[in-house]
């Protein structure tokens, strides 16, 4: 223990000596070299770890035990790019409520010890730092035979209900308004704003937001706003207004978005770009999920970028590293989207024979593209269009087949009964394929497949690669999104029964957007990869991750 | 009211005591002077006969005004006792053609609206019975079909019912009144058995609306505490008021749309609904989306608890498919603000749905809970096999 003290002391005043070279390097007007800057960032992280511990001391000596076990774990779960500064956080307020347990040992013993374990984790933590900057080879586990144990973080847009979650999330956007400065800026009380929840919720759902149309994130954004960048506002507001809607029209906005954003980015002094980018990306990332939460593809989106900047090699210049990402995003959306889908209508032209009677469910973008590229193949089918309320989102994939020539009727959910002894087929889209097989998609799609495996009518999901997901659920209560509830109200014959529904205290209304579909109703999945039964999809995500 | 309408009957030697030759007449008796007392009686009946058709054929397309299938079957019962006391007949047969011939008349008015035929064989049932006991053969036996009976009987029972009876207006009208009682109580007999069917903590699923379900609901709600959850049933969102209604009783109600129905319906520990018919299979012919909802609870193994009073029970099967739909105006569905793909589009808005009895886990009824497989043993006390076509 003595030794361990002594080393900490001496890396200490070798970083004075360090920090002095640098602020004469500084003052000087030279270039800091790349050691240097990594020393500078070290040594901040340090500073701020080193304040936050002293300001710990007193509340962990009670309760060291169980400090102990989460402390390390976290370190090895969050990745080193942006996590840095709050594990300290999350370590403190989780630990604090515990309660206290009393060990019998003496003060100077339990600082000892605890001083060690900081000291392990500070090296630890420089080790994965040094590993991570490298490229890629070190960091997704590299043999899938490996089983780690999977501690993820729960994600916080189903934590309303704890309140301890809710004040992590409110300090992080926070923090974010600050993020990225490098030198400090005099800002203005901007900062990504916390949305508030609207109107009564179902109790079933209080671990889910519920937010109002009428009310957008947008309206506690100050002009001129310093961090967040315009188009990410502007498409914040689109996702909030339902302008923007559909997976895949969502993550193609996203990455547009993005290439903007790394148009006009320059890199600040003393920092690297695939370090600074990606943080620089974070308070976005966290306005457009205040926005609306993010959906699996964007999810996939952002990790592939993030991934890319961070390969960014660094003796990259500036434009020749933007240059490469935009290519990177151009390529992605080709390849994991619009090239997807003409490999998936190849595969389901196959399946839509003549005299077919095909029916849609809402307006899936890759469905209605199959059934476009049948008709002109001279396929003859005739597609019925499912639609629910509220959303009503079947008259637009109505139109798109009108437009197109194609034979079409239309009804609400509730005929369904009385229309599937007409149907042949059911195509249905998807917004995300989970690890266990079962299918999250607009909210009405498990009732379709439940009623045409009653009848005895083939059920084919159609699925893009880059929207599977290694979540697992098995109902639509856990990970869900509610939308609006106003939108539920309706006047017919000149009567509104649902006003006033605020004003009635036993009255809830619930809008959810999505719900997940049991693989057993499910006898297909068309993919780019090819056609898979529902179950094979965690061998897909398992292929994908090698060759990545 | 008995009373020999002896002026009356000049008039009617003429012709057939049809509707329309009535009015025509009516046409003349405002040309006439009023001296006879008892053509009043007639044309009034017809009137009311008349009133009453058209506003079956209105109140099904939602323009005339809703009215539940009780305040229907009351209706039809009330004006079936009219009839009976005010039309020209002689014997028990005579009047039983009388009925038969408006009972025609208000099916075809309205097919969807089952309960007035239901009623019409009721009383049917009614004048046999006590045209029987007037005659003081025996029994209720005589009304079930042995083979024995088929063997040694023979003789049809037509001719049975030209025999005239003094008495057999008095009792007839006695017997509707019995009938009235009884349809008067049927919410209330319901609602009555609520407590034997919700417990403490539930999650009830519904859809639409039925006053049935709603005073069922009202009831146990007064001695237990229970979320209900109430599916709105698109596009007429009659689910809408039936969460207000329930609210007023401070039940915890939730209101989500049909696409979410299987979505929740993990967490349903019973669906309640109420029905527009209950065939003679057992089935239903319910509002639409209920088949979808009947499948959800199978697939949950969720009971699925039908309340529907006795003067729903229909003798229909459903296989008479061009009978069983009832369509409304695709504008419900498709708005013509969507002017330009309308043209282009098949748009439906079915009314009704059909769930097979497989799917029903209990019917309750104003004389208790039932298991679909009794329903054809309900019938046959209900209705004579002979008026099943009317």
């Amino acid at each position: 223990m003595g030794e361990r003290l002594t080393t900490s002391t001496l890396l200490v005043t070798e970083e004075d000596e360090k920090k002095h070279e640098i602020i004469r390097a500084k003052g000087e007007g030279k270039e800091l070299t790349k050691e240097e800057k990594q020393r500078l960032r070290k040594e901040k992280k340090q500073h701020k770890k080193n304040k936050k511990d002293d300001r710990g001391p007193p509340e962990k000596e009670k309760e060291k035990e169980k400090a102990s076990v989460p402390a390390p774990s976290k370190p090895a779960t969050q990745s080193p790019a942006h996590k840095a500064a709050p594990v300290p956080v999350n370590a403190s307020a989780s630990e604090s409520p515990v309660a206290a347990e009393k060990p019998a040992k003496s003060k100077a013993e339990l600082r000892a010890e605890r001083r060690a374990r900081q000291d392990s984790e500070r090296a630890s933590k420089q080790g994965k730092k040094e590993g991570g900057q490298q490229s890629t080879s070190s960091k997704p586990k590299a043999t899938p035979n490996e089983l780690q144990p999977v501690v993820k973080r729960l994600p916080d847009h189903v934590q309303v209900d704890d309140p301890v979650a809710l004040k992590k999330l409110a300090k992080k956007l926070e923090r974010q308004q600050k993020s990225g400065q490098g030198c400090s800026l005099n800002i203005t009380g901007v900062k990504v704003p916390l949305r508030s929840d609207y109107g009564y919720k179902v109790s079933l759902f209080s671990h889910l937001h519920q937010y109002s149309r009428k009310n957008p994130p947008t309206q506690q954004i100050s002009i001129p706003v310093t961090v967040i960048h315009p188009s990410i506002v502007r498409l914040g507001l689109q996702y909030s207004q339902g302008i923007i809607a559909g997976s895949n029209a969502r993550s193609v906005a996203l990455l547009h978005a993005f290439k903007q954003v790394i148009q006009d980015y320059s890199t600040p002094p003393n920092e690297e770009l695939s370090r600074d980018l990606v943080n620089k990306l974070s308070p976005y990332i966290s306005f457009l999920s205040q926005c609306r939460p993010l959906s699996a593809s964007m999810g996939n989106a952002i990790k592939y970028i993030k991934k890319e900047i961070s390969n960014i090699p660094s003796q990259c210049k500036e434009e020749e590293a933007k240059r490469i990402l935009q290519e990177c995003i151009d390529s992605y959306i080709n390849e994991k989207i619009i090239l997807a889908s003409e490999a998936i209508s190849k595969y389901a032209i196959e399946k839509i024979s003549d005299g077919d009677v095909i029916l849609v469910y809402g307006c899936s973008s890759l469905v209605n593209h199959i059934l476009c590229e049948a008709f002109e193949k001279q396929r003859k089918f005739r597609v019925i269009v499912v639609d629910s309320r509220p959303r009503l989102e079947g008259r637009e994939a109505l139109r798109r087949l009108v437009k197109k020539g194609i034979r079409c009727t239309y009804v609400l959910i509730s005929a369904l009964s009385y229309i599937l002894p007409e149907v042949s087929k059911v195509f249905l889209g998807a917004h995300a394929l989970l690890a266990n097989g079962y299918v999250m998609s607009r909210v009405g799609t498990s009732q379709i497949a439940l009623v045409a495996k009653a009848y005895n009518v083939p059920v084919l999901v159609c699925c893009e690669t880059y929207k599977f997901c290694e979540r697992v659920q098995t109902d639509s209560f856990v990970s869900n999104e509610l939308d609006d509830p106003d939108d539920l109200i309706v006047t017919r014959n000149g009567k509104t029964h649902l006003e006033n529904w605020q004003t009635v205290k036993s009255l809830g209304l619930l809008n959810l957007v999505y719900d997940v579909t049991p693989p057993d109703f499910v006898d297909l999945v068309i993919t780019d990869l090819g056609m898979i039964p529902c179950t094979s999809v965690p061998v897909v995500l398992r292929v994908k991750n090698v060759d990545q | 009211e008995i009373h020999e309408p002896e002026e009356v009957s000049v008039w009617f030697r003429e012709g057939s005591s049809c509707c329309q030759e009535t009015l025509a007449r009516n046409q003349r008796f405002t040309e006439t002077p009023v001296n006879m007392p008892g053509a009043d009686k007639e044309t009034d009946l017809s009137e009311r006969i008349e009133s009453f058709l058209s506003e079956l054929k209105r109140c099904g397309s939602g323009a005339g005004s809703l009215r539940g299938s009780a305040e229907t079957a009351r209706e039809t019962t009330a004006l079936l006792r009219r009839i009976t006391a005010q039309a020209r007949w002689g014997n028990a047969g005579e009047l039983m053609e009388i009925i038969r011939k408006e009972g025609r008349r208000m099916t075809a008015a309205q097919p969807s609206e089952t309960t007035v035929g239901n009623m019409i064989r009721r009383v049917l049932k009614i004048i046999r019975e006590e045209y029987a006991r007037s005659r003081g053969s025996s029994e209720e036996t005589d009304q079930q079909e042995s083979l024995h009976k088929l063997l040694t009987s023979g003789g049809s029972s037509e001719d049975n019912f030209r025999q005239h009876f003094t008495h057999l207006k008095a009792n007839v009208i006695e017997a509707i009144n019995e009938l009235l009682t009884e349809l008067e109580g049927t919410t209330d007999n319901i609602s009555m058995q609520a407590l034997e069917h919700i417990h403490s903590n539930e999650v009830i699923m519904t859809i639409g609306r039925s006053r049935t379900v709603e005073a069922f609901l009202k009831d146990a709600a007064r001695k237990r505490k229970f979320h209900v959850i109430v599916a709105e049933c698109a596009p007429f969102c009659q689910g809408h008021e039936m969460a207000t209604s329930l609210c007023k009783e401070d039940i915890e109600t939730t209101v989500i749309p049909d696409a979410a129905i299987f979505a929740v319906m993990s967490r349903v520990n019973k669906v309640i609904i109420g029905t527009q018919t209950v065939l003679a299979n057992g089935g239903l012919r319910a509002v639409n989306g209920t088949h979808t909802l009947a499948l959800a609870a199978k697939h949950h193994s969720t009971p699925l608890i039908v309340c529907a009073p006795m003067f729903k029970l229909s003798p229909q099967f459903p296989n008479e498919e061009d009978t069983f739909h009832k369509f409304v105006s695709p504008h419900e569905v498709l708005p013509f603000t969507e002017g330009e793909i309308l043209s282009k589009v098949n748009a439906h808005c079915p009314v009704f749905d059909y769930v097979p009895p497989e799917l029903i886990t209990l019917f309750i009824s104003n004389i208790g809970g039932n298991a679909p497989s009794y329903i054809y043993r309900l019938m046959s006390e209900l209705y004579h096999p002979e008026d099943h076509e009317l």
